[in-house]
């Protein structure tokens, strides 16, 4: 027999014995069927006052504008004000506004080694965590949110949901099926592995801009 | 990894005693305690929160065999190759197969407890291919030929200036003394592996049966670059990560970074499905998962499969007084702590380890923290009754308890005997009432601390005078 096969008869055997308690019950294929929600911790809060709370604590910075036309604008003042090059590697969404009237080199396409500075959009936002939720496609590359060093991302207000849990319910509502890979980015890259001390920018961004619109 | 458990009396002691040891495991004491404890109460109803959570993984282990067909068969849709392995050669060598059929040269791995567990790195190197570990605490270790000391602080016992020194000797480059720079100068380094290696070996924490994916949690973004760069993505696991729903990973998501790190969320989160699509410009075009069974399915059949509910948070460790003051390596193997001191003995066999369930205080802080509420005090409780029954203690300490249990189970001959001991005792105690050496047994006990004396009167007699004077 395979491994596969020694295996599952092992555990059915091993159930069988021990007879392992189970008060949820049901069978596998009702639960995911069914994937119910489990309990809630109080969440007594307004979504976008409190995905801005998070964002602070995460050390993300914020922003805000009524439309996308003002993008260009709003991604200059943060690299200004950071003193950050002026050279960035965007989802191709945004590649066709205004970049040029802001003095800004915009390339749609996947991000590499090189680039410095990355814009992305966000499929939607958690208040609960002030999480990014990014799915993986043709036009959202996943490098661009990695690679380099600033990553400013841009998020629709009427899509910054209450939990994970609402999130995955959209995933499932507007989705086929999930993509390659669904990541949850939830403020600049950090470690503490040297004596507990938190540092940013560990391997990914040292930076994350959330600049929110309509 | 090799078991060294049976050393850990020796190794402890010797711990104890190492001095720079003792500052790193002060300096990280009570850190992940108090912050765990800060995001915790953020959530009002944490217990009917860790409740549903144990809920959840007890009933996925009660139908595992349906939740990993169900979870096989989605990723298989999505176009993940699946592999099962029963022993730890197994998936070495399914590792090192994928590698030889993609021509690999270099690997980039992100942490993986599974991966210690076999000794993967080790393995493949053995077969001339580059392994690089890329998580800054892996990295440390692997950089200074050792073992990770704890499940998700792996360099936990070096101090920065061990790091410093040793980043200096290993780069090449002037020594640093900060841990931003440190971890800085690691980034540069490990840039252009991420950029050019031919494949990526990831763990992870969960396989969402609902979708077919993998799940790994991290701060660093090493797991992202694991799992994106790459051609070939290879993520290793065992059986008992399973979770069934999307909604079920949502509800270990409020507890794991809070458990682990005391943080509310862990930077990434990526969820995996299958290899890059038609149309995408990034991500691996193979992705493989191996599944692992070493002694899962033997603990699933036992008095201790409440153990397999853990989602490896490390917050038992972070808890535990004999860790806190000993650290991981003295516990021998993979996992450290009281989950350790009952995964070792139950995957090695109980022969294997025979300290680890003893070396606690049955305090039960693991117990109180654990996210899926694994008694873990009674587990080692169950595996030290094993060790009687199996007769694998010393005489002395064998024959010590069943002349305890004779006497435990009659009362009038226990009476008298503890009367007559507590006389003793204080007799030996002097008028400093204190028994500076102990003969016959707790010898050791009595090797650095005097044992306070009996007052000559045990407290039956005492309660009895009461209940008298009433």
């Amino acid at each position: 027999m395979s491994a596969r096969e020694n295996i599952l008869a092992r555990i059915r055997s091993a159930n069988k014995v021990a007879k392992n308690p189970d008060v949820i019950g049901g069978t596998a294929v009702d639960r995911i069927k069914a994937h119910p929600s489990s309990p809630l911790p109080t969440l007594d809060w307004e979504n976008e006052n409190h995905f801005k709370l998070r964002c602070h604590e995460l050390a993300s910075s914020l922003d805000q504008i009524d439309s996308l036309d003002h993008l260009p604008k709003a991604v200059n003042r943060y690299l200004n004000e950071n003193d950050l090059p002026k050279k960035i590697v965007c989802w191709p969404e945004f590649a066709d506004l205004n970049w040029s009237d802001e003095n800004l080199q915009m390339e749609g396409r996947s991000a590499v080694g090189e680039d410095k500075v990355g814009l992305t959009g966000s499929y939607c936002a958690i208040a609960e965590t002030g999480t990014l939720v990014m799915l993986s496609g043709e036009d959202q590359h996943a490098t661009t949110s990695l690679l380099p060093e600033t990553h400013i991302a841009v998020v629709s207000r009427s899509r910054i949901l209450r939990t994970m849990e609402e999130a995955w319910e959209l995933i499932r509502n507007e989705t086929e099926s999930v993509p390659r890979q669904v990541n949850f980015i939830s403020g600049p890259s950090r470690t503490a592995d040297i004596e507990m001390t938190l540092v940013y920018g560990a391997h990914g961004p040292y930076r994350v801009h959330v600049i929110i619109t309509e | 990894m090799e078991i060294t458990s049976q050393q850990f009396k020796a190794v402890s002691s010797s711990k104890l005693k190492d001095a720079k040891l003792q500052k790193a495991l002060k300096q990280a004491k009570g850190g992940f305690v108090v912050s765990r404890a800060k995001v915790v109460k953020e959530l009002d109803n944490f217990e009917e929160i860790r409740q549903a959570a144990s809920d959840v993984r007890d009933h996925c282990l009660a139908h595992l065999d349906s939740y990993l067909e169900e979870w096989e068969r989605r990723a298989q849709e999505a176009g993940t190759v699946v592999h099962w392995a029963e022993s730890y050669e197994e998936l070495n060598s399914i590792v090192v197969q994928i590698a030889q059929d993609n021509q690999v040269k270099k690997i980039i791995k992100s942490k993986s407890m599974v991966g210690e567990e076999t000794g993967l790195n080790q393995y493949v190197e053995g077969h001339g291919i580059e392994v690089k570990e890329t998580d800054l605490g892996e990295y440390i270790i692997q950089q200074a030929g050792e073992h990770p000391s704890h499940i998700i602080a792996p360099a936990t016992h070096k101090s920065k200036d061990d790091v410093s020194e040793l980043f200096a000797e290993k780069h090449k480059r002037p020594r640093l003394d900060d841990a931003e720079k440190l971890t800085h100068e690691a980034r540069e380094i490990l840039r252009p592996h991420f950029l050019d290696a031919d494949m990526g070996i990831t763990g992870a924490n969960f396989m969402i049966a609902e979708t077919g994916s993998t799940v790994i949690v991290t701060n660093e973004g090493n797991g992202r670059m694991t799992t994106t760069m790459p051609r070939v993505h290879v993520a290793i696991s065992s059986i008992e990560k399973c979770l069934p729903t999307l909604d079920d990973f949502a509800l270990m998501m409020r507890l794991l970074p809070r458990s682990a790190t005391g943080q509310v969320i862990s930077n990434y989160v990526s969820m995996t499905t299958g290899p890059k699509r038609a149309g995408d410009k990034d991500g691996p075009e193979k992705f493989h998962v191996i599944i692992l069974d070493v002694g899962r399915t033997r603990v699933l059949g036992s008095e201790l499969r409440d153990a397999l509910r853990c989602i490896r948070c490390g917050a038992c460790m972070n808890h535990c007084p004999v860790y806190q003051n000993v650290g991981g390596h003295a516990y021998g193997w993979v996992y450290p702590g009281p989950i350790g001191s009952v995964l070792t003995p139950a995957y090695n066999g109980i022969e294997n380890a025979i300290d680890l369930p003893n070396a606690a205080t049955m305090c039960n802080q693991c117990g109180v923290v654990c996210p899926v509420k694994i008694p873990l005090p009674d587990l080692m409780r169950k595996l030290r009754e094993k060790q009687f029954e199996k007769k694998l203690k010393s005489n002395m300490e064998h024959w010590s308890l069943r002349l305890w249990a004779y006497l435990a189970l009659r009362p009038k001959i226990y009476s008298i005997v503890t009367r007559v001991m507590a006389r003793i005792g204080r007799i030996l105690g002097g008028d400093s009432r204190r028994i500076r050496r102990m003969i016959i047994v707790g010898q050791d006990w009595t090797k650095n601390r005097d044992m306070p004396a009996p007052s000559g009167r045990t407290f039956r007699d005492i309660y009895l005078n009461k209940m008298n004077k009433r």
